[in-house]
């Protein structure tokens, strides 16, 4: 395919691929064939050697010590957040706040409005959400009494924006959508949606951990109150993530853990809090892991995320095209234009589980299941699906594996 | 009738003629398609398995001394992985069953599927099993 050979031109696959010492064992006996890629990414060189380094030459407690290597580790630690802001050009480095991760930072938030919401006040998340961005809300619904309403999604895995209109009103206070569904690749209309939700006076929460891998956000253009990210999706560590917020929203909100490293002054009869992002930093982060995400963007942006977005495009399609050669196949979701680099599909008559098991027996890794996210299973009445997730790092000829794979499972099950 | 220890070696030297996974998945396809199906009214939410990807439905009931196991799933290598587990357990006494150990799962090359990581649910499977020999085992004691 002339498409494919272009996209092998679009960047040095040969060369990216070396970046990554784990895409050279093999599994089963057979080389590896990374497609779970929206589940976690696989870590490059450069950042595990950024790790190494920490431990080897910097590591020492953050913000609090005079000596000089506490000042290296701490600066090195500062400068991973300013290039987490640039990269996601927030206005202030304070706004980013240092997680462990998407769940983390969903839950800080969610803990905070637990003392703002009232009980006549509502919620809004969509119907393709992670459970990450469903349980909390629920758990902050039973604590202030208000209401969760779903947007819901139709049958080709997209949010129905005129639903959506529809459940906005003056009660509405919160809304929180994924930017890209986990389980779909479905790349939800973030601006529209931030937009109408400011209309009412509604803040927005976006889930990113499914974007930041494969598009750049830019939380000011989009103007949204709460953005999160885990590293791990996107070339970093484990363990560690980020929370936006806007400065005046991220003030308003308690502090979620006491600790050290997030008070002001602290006597037995009254604590005052320090100010951003410390006061939502309590203990000692990991500093590692949040130099590493620092490292692992400066990777993804040498690289340039409009090359790995228009790469990318082109395994999907070519993986799309190929798939559907296969009888039985539906996939789940949008069109590629729609989504991310993301296949989740079933073969007629066979269990997603069983295609999974045999699969990882060719070496080939894939997702099966409900990829938490249950509420979209039992939308199209299905026990789960067959996520095969790519990355910039995975090649054409990975995907003629997976599809010679495919077939060869589908044979010994029918 | 063969006892526990007995069927376990039976399933062991069935394996062992198989030169890779692709002839021992194949094999559990089949028995998986052979498996001695759970009757409608036993498909109920209270027999499903919990932790599986795949839904496993099993049911045991006494047949004189014996416990006889029937079970089923939407997925076939499940099917296979509960057909073994049938093959060794049912028409066997509850006793025998709670005292049954299943390192013969490792010998035939399914370790992989008692992973914790994996979400077939063979140990859970295993459990439950044991908890219906334990409890008409404790049914027979106070008879």
């Amino acid at each position: 395919m002339n498409m494919v050979n272009t996209s092998e031109q679009l960047l040095d696959i040969d060369s990216i691929r070396k970046d990554f010492p784990i895409l050279h064992r093999e599994i089963n006996g057979k080389p590896l064939v990374y497609f779970d890629n929206a589940a976690t990414s696989q870590t490059p060189r450069q950042v595990i050697d950024c790790i190494v380094d920490y431990y080897e030459n910097k590591n020492a407690n953050i913000h609090r010590g005079v000596h000089s290597l506490s000042q290296i580790a701490t600066d090195a630690y500062e400068s991973a957040r300013e290039k987490v802001r640039a990269h996601f050009n927030a206005k202030h480095g304070h706004e980013i706040i240092m997680t462990s991760g998407t769940t983390h930072s969903i839950n800080l938030v969610a803990n905070g409005y637990a003392s703002i919401l009232k009980p006549e006040d509502e919620i809004l998340v969509s119907a393709m959400e992670h459970h990450s961005n469903i349980v909390p809300w629920q758990m902050l619904c039973q604590k202030t009494g208000s209401k969760l309403k779903v947007i819901p999604m139709s049958e080709k895995g997209e949010l129905v924006m005129e639903a959506y209109k529809d459940l906005l009103n003056e009660h509405t206070k919160l809304v929180f959508v994924n930017h890209v569904s986990n389980a779909l690749g479905t790349i939800n209309p973030i601006k529209e949606i931030i937009d109408l939700a400011h209309q009412v006076n509604a803040k927005v929460l976006i889930d990113g951990a499914q974007s930041a891998p494969h598009l750049k956000a830019d939380v000011q253009a989009l103007d949204v109150d709460y953005y999160t990210v885990s590293a791990h999706k996107i070339c970093g560590p484990t363990g560690v993530g980020m929370l936006y917020g806007k400065e005046e929203l991220l003030n308003m909100l308690p502090p979620y853990q006491g600790g050290g490293e997030m008070i002001d002054e602290v006597t037995f009869e009254e604590t005052t809090y320090a100010g951003l992002p410390h006061k939502f930093e309590a203990g000692t982060p990991n500093i590692s892991g949040g130099i590493a995400f620092g490292a692992a963007l400066d990777y993804m942006n040498a690289i340039g995320f409009d090359t790995i977005a228009a790469y990318e495009m082109q395994l999907l399609i070519y993986a799309t095209e190929e798939i559907e050669k296969i009888d039985g196949v539906r996939i789940y979701g949008t069109t590629p234009e729609h989504k991310t680099a993301v296949l989740s599909f079933n073969i007629e008559g066979l269990h997603p589980y069983d295609i999974g098991t045999l699969l990882d027996k060719m070496g080939i890794a894939v997702r099966t299941g409900h990829h938490c996210a249950q509420p979209i299973m039992d939308f199209y009445k299905i026990p789960g699906t067959v996520r095969a997730s790519f990355s910039f790092y995975n090649s054409k000829a990975e995907i003629d594996s997976f599809i010679t794979a495919l077939k060869k499972a589908k044979s010994m099950l029918l | 009738m063969s006892n526990i220890q007995e069927r376990q070696k039976e399933i062991v030297e069935e394996f062992s003629i198989f030169e890779d996974w692709m002839d021992r998945y194949e094999y559990m396809i089949d028995l998986g398609k052979s498996l001695p199906l759970i009757e409608d009214q036993y498909k109920t939410d209270e027999n499903i398995i919990k932790g599986c990807q795949s839904r496993v439905w099993v049911y045991g009931a006494m047949d004189n001394d014996k416990l006889d196991f029937t079970a089923d799933s939407d997925a076939i290598i499940t099917k296979g992985i509960i057909a073994i587990l049938i093959r060794v357990f049912s028409g066997q006494k509850p006793e025998d069953i709670i005292g049954a150990n299943t390192d013969f799962i490792d010998e035939i090359g399914l370790k992989e599927h008692l992973s914790p990581n994996r979400a077939n649910g063979l140990v859970s499977m295993i459990k439950q099993m044991k908890m219906y020999a334990i409890a008409y085992n404790s049914q027979q004691n106070k008879a």
